[in-house]
């Protein structure tokens, strides 16, 4: 849920990167903050095993300007993509406003992006939220890799019902930033609309 | 968050600060969002400990729900010097007090035990004055398209 604090100005919103394990989420956030500049991000914290697989969640808090006087703040998180780890992404969806799917374009992946996509609704359900209300884009992860499924099947497959989506290679840094541009666009749209 | 219930949950902090000897008082929202901080905080990573709190109170909360718990709403972790005390504070909020021998684990719950009952209070005005919403709305309604788009420029 976005806090606004009228005393300090400021408004903040939490952002949730969702997806199947080794799908590129954390990989994502460490781009975002290899590439911010200083001033505007915070500690980047990562709660993960030691083989580098998140336990719980990776944390990147980013202020990204002023709106009307008011400082916007977007806390950033991911969910750990492991089956096993449900218990922990049900609560790191507590209070989001807005989602961004990362899918693994690989062949071999299309089952675990479509129970991951399931497995994220599901979990959205029993926080007594819905899809079709919550603000979220798709990002079509590791178009870089040999094996990979048409971008146009997979927007058939995971993208019924046409969420802003972009191709991206996490890794090299293509498509980071355009997927979170438009997650942070619709969440201060959305939070206009709320009002 | 308004003025005036900042000003009165600061003064309730403030003063929890001092009557239990401890360095630093965090009130931080279940969603991680810090909400007012006070005493030693210069060498803290406030937005950090804020969501890492909150992360710990919601794994907590879903071990408690496990065994048949609404929620273990006091948390405390020892540390070789420094000490967290962390609790629910009306449901909604986490009171952080890290404090070290210079204070002690039982004034330490004796004084979070009396601000959280204030603490309700101010918390359950500011949440009947966001359900009413008024100020909000002036606010967000004035956002335009061009506003959100120069944020990335």
């Amino acid at each position: 849920m976005s806090f606004i604090n009228y005393s300090s100005r400021e408004i903040n919103c939490k952002i949730v990167y969702y997806g199947p394990g080794l799908c590129g989420k954390t990989t994502n956030l460490q781009v975002i903050y290899r590439k911010t500049r200083p001033e505007a991000k915070g500690k980047m914290i990562t709660l993960a095993t030691e083989t580098e697989r998140t336990l719980f969640f990776d944390f990147l808090p980013l202020a990204l300007g002023d709106i009307k006087g008011f400082k916007t703040r977007f806390h950033l998180y991911t969910v750990p993509g492991q089956i096993f780890y449900d218990a922990s992404r049900k609560l790191i969806l507590k209070g989001v406003d807005g989602i961004v799917f990362v899918a693994d374009s690989q062949v071999e992946r299309m089952d675990a992006n479509l129970e991951s996509f399931e497995n994220m609704k599901i979990n959205l359900d029993e926080q007594g939220y819905s899809l079709s209300q919550i603000p979220y884009v798709i990002q079509y992860n590791k178009r870089d890799l040999p094996n990979i499924v048409p971008v146009a099947e997979l927007k058939k497959v995971i993208n019924g019902d046409g969420a802003p989506d972009f191709e991206a290679v996490a890794a090299n840094g293509f498509g980071v930033f355009e997927t979170l541009k438009a997650i942070v666009k619709l969440v201060l749209i959305e939070l206009k609309k709320g009002s | 968050m308004y003025e005036e219930e900042n000003r009165e949950i600061k003064a309730v902090v403030e003063r929890l600060l001092r009557d239990a000897n401890a360095k630093c008082v965090y009130l931080v929202d279940k969603d991680g969002q810090l909400i007012s901080a006070s005493g030693e905080t210069k060498n803290i990573d406030a937005t950090s400990l804020a969501s890492l709190t909150a992360g710990n109170i919601a794994a907590t909360g879903g071990l408690a729900k496990l065994i048949g718990e609404k929620e273990f709403s006091i948390l405390f972790h020892e540390g070789e010097r420094d000490n967290l005390h962390i609790s629910v504070v009306g449901q909604r909020v986490i009171l952080v007090v890290i404090f070290d021998k210079r204070s002690s684990l039982g004034l330490v719950r004796l004084r979070v035990k009396r601000a959280s009952e204030e603490l309700s209070k101010s918390i359950q005005k500011l949440l009947d004055r966001m359900a009413a919403g008024a100020e909000n709305e002036n606010l967000l309604k004035e956002i335009t398209d061009d506003d959100i788009e120069r944020l990335f420029h």
